[in-house]
This record gives C-alpha cells, structure tokens and sequence, in this order.
C-alpha cells in the first residue's frame, strides 16, 4: 500500500520536529493518573436492591467528606450563599496583588447550552456589571468542545488578562491546558474541577455525593419498606451525575427500598416519559422516583398523570417547572439543589486575589436542598419554567427581566 | 447540574447527509467540468493517466473555486480584523494566529480525507465517532507504554473502518448515508459500552504534537499541512486521484472505461478513516487521553462536510479539490476567530455559519452554471 | 408495493416480540400508548418520504421541531386564549420553512444536503438567539392536549397517513416520483420539476410542524425535544425500502418503516439490551435492512417504469 506512505512519512517528519521548538504546553508533567476518580474506586459492596455494580468514579473518602459538610454551617455573610464558604483553608495571594483597579478579567466557558448554564452564565455578567474596577470582561465560549476549550485558554493567556476564570469542559481533559495557564496568571476554576492544584482556587458547591444522598434519603423516609423505586439517570461517564448516583446507591442499598430499574434519559422529556410509562405498565404501581437532574421531572410526574395513578415520592431540582407541579398538586418531593450561584463567586473571588485577601484554596459553597417547609420560599411564578430557584439573581440589577422574567 | 446535558447525543452530532444527490449536476450533460473532462479522456484512452492538456484544465477548473474561497477568505480576515479594530481588539497577535491553526488542525485533517470521500461520490458521516475511539486506542495502548503501538493499532482500526464502510457501499450497495450512519452507530455502541468517560494516558512526550509550535506554526498544522500534501499529490499527480475524480464524476462512464469502481471507492474510504485516525491520534495528544465524545462533541461529521462544500467541491462528487478545503476550513476557523474576538453569542454564530455555507454553495452553483455551453 | 412487503413482516415480528416480553401490550390501552408514542416520528416519516422519493433531503426537520415548540411556549405563555392563533402560526412556520428550503434547493441549485444542513443551523441558532439561550414560556393545556391525549394523537396520526396515501395516488404523487426517478426525462415530457420539489419541501415542513405539535404536547417544552429526529426519520423512510435517490418506494412503507423503528426501541428497552450496546444493534440492523432491500433488486440504471406507479 504505497499510498499511506505519505502519512507515515509525514508523521514521521513531525516527530523528528518535535524534539526542538517552541511548546506551548506545560513543563511539568501533564499527566498524573487521573487521580481521585478512576484510581481509587473501592468496590463496594453492591447490588442488593438491583442498583447494579457500584460506579468507577466512586471515591468512599470524598463521599464521606461531602456527606459530613452537608450538616456544617458555612462560614460569610448570611444573606449571600455564594460568598459563604464551608471549612475554608484560606490561602495568601498577594503575590497576584496588582492595586489601582483597572482589572481586565478573563473568563473560559465550557458551553451555554443548557438552561442551568444559561441562568448561571447571566448571574455572573450581572456579577461583573457591579464591580466597576473590572474596566474589561473578555468570555469565549468553547460550545462543549474540549478542544476549542483549549485553545480558548491558550489565546486568553495571551490577552493581557489580570485573571482567568474557567468552567472545564472535561475534568480530565481540561488539566494540561489549565496547568499552562496556571503559570502566566492567576487561575479560578469552578462547577467541575481540573486534575491539578495549581488554580488560585477552585470553586464550587459541596457536590454530586451530597446530591444523591439529599434525594435517596428522601425517598428511603417516605416511601414504605419494600417500595418500588425507579432510578431515572441523564448518561453515563459524567463524574458529576456518577457521584450523584453512585451516592444514591449506596444509600439505597442499605434500605429496604426495591430498585426496579436505573434508566438513562439522555435529559429528554419525551424519553423520560416514555420509560415511567413502560414502567408502570410492568410493575403496576411504582413508589418513588429518584433522578440525578430535575429537567425531566414534570415528564416523569406526567406519565403518573396519564396513567391515571396517583404521583409517589419524587425527586426534582430547583427548576420553576417542577417547583410549580409540585405546589399545584401537593406533591410528597424534595429537591436537591447545584446552585446556579456558583457563578457569581468566581469574580468574587478574581477580584479578592487581584487585591491581595486571602481566598480559601478550595471554596466549598452552601448546597440547600428544598423540602416542603421552603418551597414557597423559592417558588417563583414570574419566572420562567426553566429557571432555576437558587440563581442568587434576586437582587441583581436587571432581575427579573435579564433572567427571561416577568415584573 | 444540568449542566451534564451537554454530553447528551445532539443531533447535529448525530450525522447528516449525503451527497449523490445534487439537483443541479443531476444530468450528465450539465456536468461538463473538470470531471467531465476526465471521463472523456478515460473512455478514450482507457485507465492510461490524464494527458498534461487534461490536467491542466483540470487544475484550472479547480483554481476557480479555490480562488473564490481564498478571496472570501482574504475578505473574512480583512474585515474581521477591522470589525475587531473598530472593537478595540487586534486579531493578528501571535495567540490568535497560533488559535486558528490549533483549532482547526483536527477539522482539517477530517476534512481532508472527507474531500477523498466526497470526490469520489460519497460521504461518511462515520468520522466523528471513529476520531473519539481512534483517540481512545492511542491513549489507551500509550498509557501501557507502547506510543509506536498506539499509532499502528489507531492506524489499523481505522483501515479496518474505513474497508467496512468501503465495502458495505460498494458489495452490499448501500447507500453511503445509510452505510457509514450505520457504521457510526455501531461504533458509538461499542464506545459507549466499552467507555463512560475519558481514559488512558498520552505521555508527555506525545503531547509535543498536540503543543509543540515552530515560531508562529504549531506542529498540529504541519502535520494538517502534511495530510492535505500527500492528499493533493494523490489527487492531481497519481492514477488513483485521476480514478477519483472519474468515479465521483460519473461511475457509469468510468467503470466502461476500465476503471474498478468499487476498488476506488473502497480505498477512498480507507483514505479517509485513515485521516480521521490520524485527527483522533492529535486529539489524544491535545487532550493528554482519549475521550469517548471528542469526536461528537467537536461535530466533525456535519462540520468536515460543510468545510468541504465550502471549499468548493461538489457534494455530487468530481468536482474540487484539497486546496479548496484547506481553504474552507480556515474561513470556517477565522470566522470562529473573528466572533471569539467580537465574543458573538454562539448561536448567532450558528446562525452565520448556516448562511455562509448554503450562500457560498450557491455561489459556486452560479458559476457552474454559467459556464455551461 | 413488492419491495415494501418485508418491512411488513419485520414490523409483525417485532410486534409479536414485544407482545410476549410485556402482554399489556395487547390491551387497547396499551397498544395506543405505543402508537401514540411513534405518532411524531410517523409523521415526520411521512413528510421526509415526499422529500426523498423526489431525489432530495431534508436535514432541518430535527430542528424545526424544535423551533416550533420553543416558539409556542414563548408566545402561548401558559394562555390558553392564545392556542389557535399559535397553532395557526406554528402551520405556518413549517410551511415558510419548506419553501424557502425548496425555493433555495431548486432555484439556487443548492443540494438539498447543504440547504437542510444550513437550515437546522440557522434554525438552531435562530431561535435560542430569540430566547436567550433556553426555552421561555409554557404552553397551554388546550395546546398540549393534542399530543398528550391517546386519541387525539391517534386520530391526528390516522389523518396524516391518509392524506399522504392520497396525495402520493394523486397526480402530484406520480409527478414527484417522476422527477425523483428521472429529472430530465419528467421535464421534458412536461412535469413542472422545480414546483413538485419546492411542494415535497413545504409537505415535509408541514408534518415538522405537525410534529411539533405532537411532541410538544407529549412531553412539554424541552430545548432537545427535535434532536436527532432528521436522522431517526431519514432512517425510518429508507428503512421502509424507498430509495435514496428519488423515484422509488412506497409511503405506507415509509410509515411503517417508522412503526418498525419505534418498535425495535421498545423492544431492546424490554429486553433490557444494555443501552449502549443499542446502538450498536441498531447500525447493524439498518445496513442489514438496506442491504438485504438493495441487493435484490437487479443492478440496471434504467428507470423501471413500473416503480412510478406503485407509490402507495
């Protein structure tokens, strides 16, 4: 086949240019093993209430961490969760102090292609508008590509950026284009992490763990002994929604709850619906319904509807949507929360590192769950369906209407 | 987090369409470019290779469309470059320029072997699932130590790919956006059930090709310079390429000239999976592992087809050229560029983008048109 | 009708499959719960095969539905007084669509790959670039219940079925088959090409929107809710034995091809295939089906003239 000689000659050609030229890349080694995840997966007991092997991306010692922080109280100012940190470490950054104001920030995005993504992506241009020492605000969006990402990380380190702000695309994925940006300016990463501690710091809320338990537990205490749960999942190989689930295993394995099934929905309405109804029509009747994301729960709650039965024990997220469904037919529900807040902190905290105070290395923000004592704390019918309650917006400038809602 | 519904299966990702269907070139006697040449001077000299005459009103045919790419090209960075002036930005400094060529290596290279593809008639809407599990065969192979291993098994599996797809159009005679869409999802199958996330290691020494630059030219877009080369070469100076455009031009006539039309077509397949291995190969180094929704996430399949249909070539096949799809994929890059720079919500990108290509694709349409006797 | 007859037996056998792995599928409401659900992905089967069978594509399909029920939810805004003028503006939408998808396919002579393809970008783009990224609004129960309601969806479905076997037995029907199977030779012996082509377009948007409608009263307003339909329903219609290319297959087969897609995910569902693995069934079950359709016929270029004939 001399046709492929060409390729070869030509990668060999790069190989032989590889040895010495200009890298962009970091110096230190850009590939640990991936640490926390895949590594050091215990192997848990499983399965005995038909929830299947435990996940990969289970780690017993972040699980524990994040069950315990759930019953803290977060340290910073009351009526704003998003400047609240739990257990803070702080650390010193005044050696990024630059004084004088005139910041130029600097942020990479994964996407915005998802209502949770488009709330939290206006809550921190609001967040932005506030701060009159940020002179300039450059964003690129990467649209889910991690390699558009990466190249957007590396142009902005060329912009002249005070700091940078980035939301990885992919944990893992993302870390050698990070570890390079770490070592021109100061890094904030936030929603999932990097493989690396090089950021100034990393924020988000206590996690996927404290998710999954939030709305199993729920379920283990309303539904009675040997009740029939469905398990409604987004997809698989996501470590957020693997530690939610993973996190809801463990807690339904020690129940006496029957776990009839664990579905992927790929987050469509239409499928969700769909596979409660094959549900019902096998098993007759079923108990509670445990999701790792609330966009699809009206579906689910739908398909009880037109089936003509009774709504059991559901679990839901922040969403308007299913908030409503949930006051307007007085469901038995819980809502876990990852709040949309997350986004206002980021600049917080670019700004507290350009000044020189000392920010904590990993900020671990508060993450409430709604139950039916609070619910009409959050239920807010000016907004749209698909906004999210904990959007931490309410006094933003430019609320509601900025965030699609109705005065 | 709903945030995780970004790994959902989109639908552009989920591979569009096929091109045998032209309207426009749709009778024979309209085809009269360089593809009409070619089988003319096959049937009368049987397989022998195009005569210099040939060639160059081949080439010439060609330079027309790649001239308009280019000039639009030109116009892009020229008025992109002054929407960013007028912006307060410059898009000319060493980060954007070294951007651009990053970002559009790996389409580039995909784009490259779906011009082979298109050329010759079909299509394959498989490379964007056989770039995520390329790249997940050389992370995983590298991470158990063995680099020359990880690029011969990427190699292989992509040949292997590519024969299937060969094969299914050519013997079973299914259409090729039904063949390589089938092809695709048994590939997304066996990815996702093998894989629920990124795995294996590149190591670092690797990584250069995913990093590395000389001065302003990142070694990813010499080796795009590379594959678009040897492509080329293949194309306008040896017997297969002459077979390809006379296949993509009109099977009839070339298989009664002597041409083995499905040996063509296999091998153009092979070509092209070949190009998306090598993609996957510079995506894992990019990535420092192999991720199972690079390829998707990164829409190669729609995006590699609308480069090259913007480059000029004729989504009917035999019509166009690599030059042209260099082209397309660094207007499609700067563009990217220019709103990045401009930070355009990105679906008015999406918006743009939709109108450039169909509007540059009637353009080309016009002037093929015109030149009919 | 001769090429159609095996998807019908595929489609009984699946049928049955389901029938013994879940019994309640038996039952009227059973049975309806799953028309029901196929109803959409029929339509848009239905609309893609006037497309096809002219020698065309239609890859906007996915995100006019899409379109269609973001832009109700907007404008409707949970008021119920505003359902028929949105209905009636949804109507229109996909017809406009479909012609300038026509209009842009023919008189530019852009491939109808390159026309849809640009189309779902800028329809995609367009309508999130109106509502701020996300879905706004809610639509109203007198909207939904188009979709939501079993026998409303059914009798929809029924209706579209119909007036597709009639429009194909119509003289449109053997002009579109014409000019998919061969151009040249329809318009010369007088078949206006470019208006049965720029007509199978604005059909194919029409069931989008009716579609649209469908879907959106199922499951409620979603940004996803269109993804990936232009490809299950391309699938559908080929998988019904009608050619890529133009000129031939018939539109019930076409239908049916939907049912039997919709049936083969009911099925590995109940049968519990492990998910991914789905895909990987379902690739090699759609070039078996092309494959095994293709290589029977004989491999002669000549038109056929008896397939412009059988297109019901």
């Amino acid at each position: 086949m001399s046709r492929r000689k060409p390729f070869l000659v030509a990668l060999a050609g790069v190989a032989l240019f590889a040895a010495a030229c200009t890298s962009d890349k970091p110096a230190t080694t850009a590939n640990q093993a991936a640490p926390s995840a895949a590594a050091s997966s215990s192997a848990t007991a499983s399965s005995a209430a038909g929830t299947g092997e435990q996940s990969k991306f289970f780690v017993q010692a972040d699980y524990d961490a994040q069950l315990a922080m759930r019953a803290k109280t977060a340290q910073g100012p009351a009526d704003k969760p998003w400047e609240q940190a739990i257990d803070p470490q702080m650390v010193s950054t005044s050696e990024y102090k630059k004084s004088g104001g005139g910041y130029h920030l600097c942020f990479s995005n994964a996407a915005v292609n998802n209502p949770w993504r488009q709330v939290g992506w206006k809550s921190m241009q609001a967040e932005v508008a506030l701060h009159k020492e940020i002179t300039k605000f450059t964003a690129l969006d990467a649209e889910g590509k991690d390699d558009k990402q990466i190249s957007d990380i590396a142009e902005l380190t060329g912009k002249g950026c005070d700091a940078l702000i980035v939301s990885p695309n992919t944990t893992a994925t993302l870390t050698p284009a990070v570890k390079a940006a770490c070592g021109k300016l100061p890094v904030i990463v936030f929603d999932r992490g990097v493989e690396t501690d090089c950021p100034v710091t990393f924020i988000n809320p206590i996690g996927g763990y404290a998710f999954g338990a939030d709305g199993a537990e729920f379920l283990v205490e309303k539904v009675p002994a040997g009740g029939k749960v469905l398990a409604l999942r987004i997809l698989p190989g996501v470590d957020v929604l693997e530690t939610r689930w993973s996190a809801a295993k463990a807690t339904f394995d020690k129940s006496q709850l029957q776990v009839v099934g664990v579905e992927f929905t790929d987050g469509d309405a239409a499928k969700t619906k769909s596979i409660v109804s094959d549900y019902l029509a096998r098993h007759g009747k079923l108990d509670g319904v445990w999701m790792d994301a609330g966009a699809t729960a009206v579906a689910a709650i739908e398909a009880f509807e037109d089936a003509g039965v009774p709504v059991p024990a559901v679990v839901g997220e922040d969403q308007q949507d299913f908030l409503q469904k949930w006051k307007q037919n007085n469901l038995t529900a819980v809502a876990p929360t990852y709040p949309t807040y997350q986004w206002r902190t980021p600049v917080i905290a670019a700004l507290k590192i350009l000044k020189g105070e000392e920010v904590p290395k990993t900020w671990k923000l508060p993450q409430p769950k709604i139950t039916a004592e609070n619910l009409d704390t959050y239920l807010q019918p000016n907004m749209p369906p698909l906004h999210y309650a904990l959007c931490g917006c309410e006094s933003l400038p430019g609320f509601p209407e900025t965030w699609g809602g109705k005065k | 987090m709903n945030d995780n519904l970004r790994d959902a299966p989109s639908p552009e990702n989920t591979a569009p369409a096929p091109g045998s269907v032209a309207p426009s070139s749709g009778s024979p006697v309209s085809r009269e470019t360089s593809a009409g040449d070619s089988g003319r001077g096959l049937s009368s000299s049987s397989a022998s290779p195009v005569s210099p005459k040939a060639r160059g009103r081949l080439a010439g045919m060609n330079l027309g469309s790649t001239q308009v790419v280019y000039l639009a090209l030109l116009a892009t960075i020229v008025v992109g470059w002054i929407l960013v002036a007028i912006d307060g930005g410059d898009l000319l400094t060493l980060e954007t320029v070294v951007g651009v060529q990053q970002r559009s290596a790996a389409l580039g290279i995909v784009a490259v072997g779906q011009t082979l593809a298109i050329l010759a008639g079909s299509l394959d809407l498989s490379v964007a699932y056989l770039i995520s599990l390329s790249s997940l065969v050389a992370a995983e192979i590298m991470a158990a130590g063995s680099v020359p291993g990880a690029v011969t098994a990427v190699i292989a599996v992509s040949v292997l790919v590519g024969l299937v797809n060969g094969v299914v159009i050519t013997k079973l005679k299914v259409h090729a956006f039904i063949a390589t869409l089938g092809v695709a999802l048994i590939i997304k199958g066996v990815v996702d059930h093998l894989y629920d996330g990124p795995a294996g290691r590149v190591p670092e020494s690797f990584q250069h090709l995913g990093y590395d630059r000389i001065g302003p030219v990142p070694v990813s877009a010499l080796l795009w310079a590379a594959v678009a080369g040897a492509a080329w070469f293949l194309l306008t100076r040896t017997r297969y390429g002459y077979r390809v455009y006379a296949v993509g031009g009109d099977p009839d006539v070339a298989r009664l000239s002597g041409v083995r039309t499905d040996r063509v077509v296999i091998v153009t397949h092979v070509l092209c999976s070949l190009c998306a291995g090598i993609a996957g190969l510079l995506l894992a180094s990019r990535l420092g592992a192999g991720a199972p929704t690079v390829g998707t996430d990164g829409g190669y399949d729609l995006e590699s087809i609308a480069a090259v249909v913007l480059g000029g070539t004729a989504l009917a096949g035999g019509r166009g050229g690599v030059a042209g799809t260099v082209g397309g994929v660094l207007l499609l890059a700067v563009l990217d560029s220019v709103f990045n720079q401009l930070e355009v919500n990105s679906f008015f990108k999406d918006v743009v983008r939709g109108v450039v290509i169909v509007v540059a694709v009637a353009v080309y349409a016009r002037r093929a048109g015109r030149k009919r006797p | 009708m001769k090429r159609a007859l095996p998807i019908f037996a595929v489609l009984a056998a699946l049928l049955v499959a389901i029938a013994v792995a879940n019994p309640f599928f038996l039952e009227p409401a059973g049975f309806l719960a799953f028309v029901k659900r196929a109803a959409p992905l029929v339509i848009l089967a239905a609309g893609q095969y006037f497309v096809i069978i002219s020698g065309e594509f239609d890859l906007s399909v996915g995100s006019l539905v899409t379109v269609e029920v973001v832009v109700a939810a907007r404008l409707i805004d949970g008021d119920e007084a505003a359902t028929w003028p949105v209905l009636a503006l949804v109507i229109v939408i996909g017809l406009l669509v479909g012609l300038v998808n026509g209009a842009v396919t023919t008189l530019l002579r852009v491939p109808s790959f390159i026309t849809t393809l640009g189309m779902m970008l800028v329809l995609s783009g367009a309508v999130f670039l109106w509502t701020g990224g996300a879905p706004r609004g809610a639509l109203s129960q007198a909207f939904r219940v188009f979709g939501r309601d079993t026998l409303w969806s059914t009798l929809i479905l029924l209706a579209v079925g119909v007036a597709a076997v009639l429009i194909m037995r119509a003289n449109f029907g053997r002009t579109l088959v014409a000019t998919g199977d061969n151009e040249r030779a329809a318009a010369l012996s007088g078949v206006r090409v470019t208006r049965a082509r720029i007509l199978a377009f604005v059909i194919s948007g029409l069931a989008a929107a009716v579609a649209g409608i469908l879907l959106g009263g199922f499951a409620g307003v979603s940004a996803q809710v269109g993804q990936g339909l232009e490809f299950s329903a391309i699938t559908a219609v080929v998988l019904g034995g009608v050619v890529l290319g133009g000129g031939r297959g018939s539109v019930v087969a076409a239908m049916a091809g939907a049912l039997t897609l919709e049936a083969l995910f009911t099925l590995l569902n109940l049968y519990g295939i492990s998910g991914a693995l789905e895909f990987t069934v379902q690739g090699v079950i759609i070039i078996a089906a092309v494959a095994a359709g293709a290589v029977r016929l004989p491999f002669s270029l000549t038109p056929r003239k008896g397939d412009a004939h059988v297109a019901s």
